[in-house]
């Protein structure tokens, strides 16, 4: 088993059809039953929806000092928007995770491997 | 059934004359079949490569003392998997690394997993599926499948891709760490996922068959991607493109003997002995040809299969159905928009309009590093009587081509024209 990241890349100003109450609520339906899925299948570790990039906070130290400064480390037009991480068998196995993902988020899904922290 | 070491060969059998030849010969039909087997057993790339290649220069070392083992491969495959048993035992920190890194093991765990099923039992068709899996790009595809199925050398798959050694070095080793880090799985596709799966692996097995170089010495590059083609195409007969890919190289290679005289030198399509031409072949790449015509639109494999039908289908270059060839291309270069296809394409319409109507479409390609690209123009300004232009473009398509043989033939033609 390996861990992957399934990030999910949001595009600033991009200008998306505004979702009706109705698709709004079919899509979290949709988003829950995934994550169910998920659970009930051992695949799921962590899940989470990020903030605008705006709302970042970047600490780096230099010359012994702590520098804290506004905004995303790298500035960019996409940036994260909200990641799964997810145990899967192989490469295989994590991309149909992501397939399922971008099918109900309508996104692109970036799949990353993690590091096995035992090699 | 395999255990045919060298040190028991059966008495009184002669021993069959081993030099680097034919260990070298061997080398290519086995490399491919020993490295896809030794993947499955240990989950390791280059744990397998580096013990079949450790097999092979053991088998250099005995085979022209000891003779020819009965089945060569066999030998190869059971030497490479003891060294890299013993290399386990040996060595506890590479037994661990062995074990961390056997990702591609089947997964005992899964249900599906070892499942085999009728021509998909093959560790090298698990190995090609592997090599074009989709999350790698698709020149690390190819170099991938090159190295590892086609045994070729680094080297050799810089050559075929004109890209420096290094350039090609780092693509593989990169290749080898995605699959390491990702955990590319070591299996089959599935029914459902197998059309997409393929394209990149039809483009690698068409590359296959053309990196061998074009003598009759060396057949082994070819006859493996026939097999891969053969294959692909049994086990998905109803898709038109795993066809079009077979009768394209069943079609190419029925006239591989008239294709080249004794010394090497090429013999272009349109001075080939006909009658020298493999009929079953043709007939066999024919039928395939036939059977998928009605698809609707033809992929460019089945399309430059049926071109070369209509080749195989003349007596003689004169009877050539040229209108039939260009409407062909047409057809091929709505599919496939490339400059080569549209050089292919200008050189049908030469025939049907005459030289200078041929160069005219050529002049405007961008095709400067290509050598047929010169070879080609070489050709249409001799024809046009442009003898000083005609040296020098064959003069330039010399400096570019491969092989020693076509070097010489095009040298040839830009001194028979000056």
């Amino acid at each position: 088993m390996a861990h992957y990241l399934l990030s999910v890349h949001s595009v600033a100003g991009e200008i998306r059809e505004p979702m009706t109450d109705d698709e709004m609520k079919e899509s979290f339906k949709q988003i829950g039953k995934l994550e169910a899925e998920m659970k009930s299948s051992d695949s799921l570790v962590l899940s989470g929806r990020l903030h605008e990039p705006d709302t970042a906070t970047v600490v780096r130290i230099s010359n012994g000092e702590v520098i804290t400064t506004d905004g995303p480390f790298a500035e960019s037009k996409e940036h994260l928007g909200g990641f799964y991480i997810i145990e899967a068998e192989n490469l295989d196995a994590a991309l149909a995770w992501a397939t399922k993902v971008s099918k109900t988020i309508k996104r692109p899904i970036e799949v990353w491997p993690f590091v096995d922290v035992r090699s | 059934m395999w255990m045919f070491g060298a040190d028991n060969q059966p008495n009184g059998r002669a021993a069959v004359p081993v030099d680097e030849t034919a260990v070298s010969r061997i080398f290519r039909e086995e490399y491919g079949r020993s490295v896809a087997s030794l993947i499955r057993a240990f989950g390791d790339i280059d744990a397998a490569e580096d013990a079949v290649q450790e097999a092979f220069a053991v088998a250099l070392r005995k085979w022209p003392g000891d003779g020819l083992p009965p089945n060569p491969g066999g030998w190869i495959t059971t030497t490479a998997r003891n060294l890299a048993i013993d290399r386990q035992r040996r060595d506890a920190r590479g037994r661990e690394l062995l074990r961390d890194v056997a990702v591609l093991l089947p997964q005992s765990d899964n249900p599906d997993a070892g499942r085999e099923v009728g021509p998909l039992e093959d560790d090298r068709l698990r190995l090609i599926f592997t090599c074009c899996h989709p999350a790698l790009s698709t020149e690390a595809q190819v170099a991938l499948t090159l190295r590892l199925l086609g045994g070729l050398s680094t080297e050799e798959v810089a050559r075929s891709f004109l890209v420096a050694e290094a350039t090609m070095a780092q693509r593989i080793v990169r290749a080898k760490r995605k699959i390491k880090a990702a955990r590319i799985p070591y299996r089959i596709p599935e029914v459902d996922e197998l059309a997409g799966r393929l394209r990149p692996v039809l483009a690698v097995v068409y590359l296959l068959y053309n990196a061998g170089p074009p003598t009759p010495a060396e057949p082994d590059l070819r006859r493996e991607a026939i097999w891969l083609a053969r294959l692909l195409s049994t086990l998905m007969p109803n898709e038109p493109e795993a066809g079009g890919l077979l009768a394209l190289l069943l079609l190419t290679e029925s006239r591989r003997a008239s294709r080249s005289r004794p010394d090497g030198a090429l013999v272009l399509l349109g001075e080939q002995d006909r009658t020298c031409w493999d009929r079953a072949l043709i007939e066999e790449a024919k039928a395939i040809v036939l059977r998928h015509r009605r698809h609707s639109p033809p992929g460019q494999y089945l399309l430059q299969a049926a071109i070369n039908a209509v080749h195989a289908d003349a007596a003689t270059v004169q009877q050539t159905d040229w209108s039939q060839i260009v409407a062909l291309y047409d057809q091929l270069l709505a599919v496939s928009p490339t400059p080569v296809v549209a050089l292919n394409r200008a050189i049908a319409i030469g025939e049907m309009q005459g030289p200078a109507a041929a160069l005219s479409l050529v002049n405007e390609l961008d095709l400067g590093d290509y050598y047929p690209f010169h070879a080609t123009r070489a050709d249409l300004l001799r024809r046009l009587g442009r003898a000083g232009e005609a040296a020098a473009a064959y003069e330039r398509a010399a400096a570019l081509a491969p092989t020693k043989a076509e070097r010489e033939f095009l040298r040839l033609g830009g001194r028979a024209s000056r």
